[in-house]
């Protein structure tokens, strides 16, 4: 079998030597079904990559009309964003601010949290425990996060109101927190992985030189992990940045250019949601408005990639 | 492999049953009555004192009744075949089996001046590693400076005065014939060192907070002849401060640095005795065997 196809096999492979020993013929094959798979797999990794590729497409010729319009230094400086109005203004600035500031806040509940739980779960819990843990937090990570709007409007402010009675309905504080328990099992689950990569044998010098579990978790298995824990970090800004429902159900929709987290504002992504909506015809520049909108969140989202990227090599560990 | 494990093992038992001329005699040693204690130590004192211990992980009965003298300020090397049981019997003198459960000891370490028994529950084993310093078979300097690695044991024994840990961090690196190296980068990180620097920091980390014994497992196994010279020179100077143990399965390693050896099969201690005496005159045949490289 391998004999008679050989022959053809060595003529597709386009380097192979003309005339091939029977020996060398079956490693063309073998070489010629490889090379396939490889060809197969590189298509694949393709397709992530044409999305990419046509995603920016997309955004860039679409902002490229609306910045025919709107100068980029108005877009980047105008500190209103009023796409409906009779004379709309197109300035990213409260957009941006309402972005930064839920995603502050949302890190200010997940990364500690997040970080609690990760080292309990890797340095202190039980096996048995552990095991017990884990489903309940891949089941938080697993919830659509509109529920979680809801659960921000109807329970958590409700509950901040209660300590502070002239908070708003709608605000960027109860938004921030329900997003930062959402983000929580991303932070968890890869600090932890991170810890648990760390070598027995590291942990096994910190006690043999008398030290607790506490002070070999902060002081050796912490730092080992450091780069990991960061990359689990960034990915949490990234999420919190793109998060879009929580913001869009919760925090308010009107934009507002301020950074304290008492008021509500609006997001990026929560502008683009309204305005998808079908708040603004097809076609117009207040429609348009999204794909700059969309490449300022996207361009935020690459700068973070390239942060952890950045933190991963500074602060590798080789163990 | 089982075949040979039960036939040593029954004529083990053969040994301590009935009266074989030449296997009685080692049992004797195996067993370590007070008078070989006496005999083999003649009058060196015994830091720490191993009497009838057993070890199991999980129902596995790793280590079978083994007693034996540790003497104070020498170099005790075990050495054996792989799987003997080298290592746990050394960690169990720092404890290192608590971190995992199932593990159970049995029988006595005592450490001397005081009496204490290792092994006892009622004794914390961060108590007996503060006493007991260990040396791992890879080195595993902590992902910190140099320096931060040395003073690690000051730090977590809540010592603050700044210039006291730099003295003591100084002093350790000297001890550890490691000062001249690395005196201008304390603070670069110390995965940057070279296998046999880590190694030597490593021994710095431990001296630095004084240990009483100081446990080897195999130190210089990953390391090239230059770097394993220079540990092998440093154990030989530091004998004169710290007990040690030494795991190898070096057999002129054990030869040069050590005072007394301790040869172990499948979870027995088979002889004991002092290193010249075991490698130029070893009273039980297994021991010559593995020695002279006939078998293991
Ligand atoms: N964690 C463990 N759980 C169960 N059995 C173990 C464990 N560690 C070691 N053992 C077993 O205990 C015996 C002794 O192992 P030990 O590591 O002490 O041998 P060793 O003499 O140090 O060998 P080597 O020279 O290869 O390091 C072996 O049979 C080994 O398989
Ligand atoms: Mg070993």
């Amino acid at each position: 079998m391998q004999e008679t196809n050989s022959g053809g096999a060595a003529a597709l492979v386009p380097h192979g030597p003309l005339s091939v020993s029977d020996r060398l013929a079956k490693k063309a094959l073998r070489h010629f079904k490889e090379r396939l798979i490889e060809l197969l797999l590189l298509g694949a990794a393709f397709v992530s990559v044409l999305t990419t590729v046509g995603i920016i497409w997309v955004l860039v010729s679409e902002s490229v009309n609306f910045f025919g319009t709107v100068s980029i230094w108005s877009f980047l400086t105008d500190t209103m964003w009023t796409p409906l109005f009779a004379e709309p203004r197109y300035g990213i600035l409260p957009l941006l601010a309402g972005t930064l500031t839920t995603s502050a806040v949302a890190l200010i509940v997940a990364i500690p949290l997040g970080t609690t739980i990760a080292i309990y779960l890797s340095e202190f819990a039980r096996p048995t425990v552990r095991e017990l843990v884990k489903p309940f937090l891949e089941l938080l990570g697993g919830i659509p996060t509109i529920v979680y709007g809801y659960f921000a409007l109807m329970v958590v402010i409700p509950m901040l109101q209660l300590l502070m009675p002239e908070l708003s309905g709608f605000n960027m504080l109860g938004a921030g927190i329900v997003m930062g328990i959402a983000i929580i099992p991303y932070v968890s689950s890869l600090a932890e992985d991170a810890m648990r990569a760390v070598p027995m044998s590291m942990r096994e010098g910190s006690y043999a030189m008398g030290a607790t579990r506490l002070q070999t978790a902060f002081r050796v298995v912490f730092p080992a992990a450091l780069s990991g824990i960061l990359s689990a970090y960034i990915l949490g800004i990234s999420r919190a940045v793109g998060e879009t429902m929580i913001v869009a159900v919760a925090a308010g929709m009107q934009p507002n250019f301020t950074v304290n987290p008492l008021e509500p504002a609006q997001t990026i992504s929560a502008y683009i949601v309204q305005v998808a909506l079908g708040d603004l015809p097809h076609g117009s520049i207040g429609y348009q408005s999204i794909f700059a909108a969309g490449l300022s969140l996207m361009l935020m989202t690459l700068a973070l990639n390239l942060v952890g990227h950045v933190v991963r090599r500074r602060y590798r560990e080789a163990y | 492999m089982v075949s040979v494990a039960t036939m040593r093992m029954s004529e083990q038992t053969a040994a301590d049953t009935q009266v074989q001329p030449d296997a009685a005699a080692g049992a004797a040693r195996s067993l370590n009555s007070p008078e070989t204690t006496a005999r083999i130590g003649s009058g060196v004192p015994v830091k720490a004192s191993v009497e009838n211990f057993s070890f199991y992980y999980g129902d596995f009965k790793a280590l079978k009744s083994i007693s034996m003298p540790v003497h104070e300020k020498r170099v005790t090397a075990l050495i054996g075949p792989s799987g003997c049981g080298k290592s746990t019997l050394l960690r169990t003198f720092n404890r290192m089996h608590d971190l995992y459960p199932g593990n159970r000891y049995e029988g006595t370490i005592r450490l001397h001046p005081d009496n204490t028994n290792l092994l006892d529950p009622a004794v914390d084993p961060i108590e007996v590693r503060m006493r007991i310093g260990m040396v791992f078979q890879k080195p595993n300097p902590f992902p910190k400076s140099i320096y931060e690695n040395v003073a690690y044991g000051l730090r977590i024994r809540g010592e603050r005065n700044r210039s006291a840990i730099d003295d003591q961090v100084r002093e350790a690196l000297r001890g550890a014939a490691l000062w001249s190296e690395v005196e201008h980068r304390l603070h670069d990180p110390a995965t940057a060192l070279s296998g046999g620097q880590q190694q030597r920091l490593c021994i710095a980390r431990c001296l630095a907070t004084q240990p009483e014994v100081l446990l080897f497992d195999e130190p210089t196994s990953a390391l090239d002849p230059i770097a394993t010279a220079s540990i092998e020179e440093l154990i030989h100077e530091l004998r004169d401060k710290v007990t040690i143990l030494i795991v190898t399965h070096n057999m002129q390693q054990a030869a040069r640095v050590s005072d007394y050896t301790a040869y172990m099969y499948l979870g027995e201690l088979m002889e004991f005795g002092e290193t010249n005496q075991i490698f130029v005159n070893p009273t039980r045949k297994e021991t010559e065997d593995y020695i002279t490289g006939r078998f293991g």
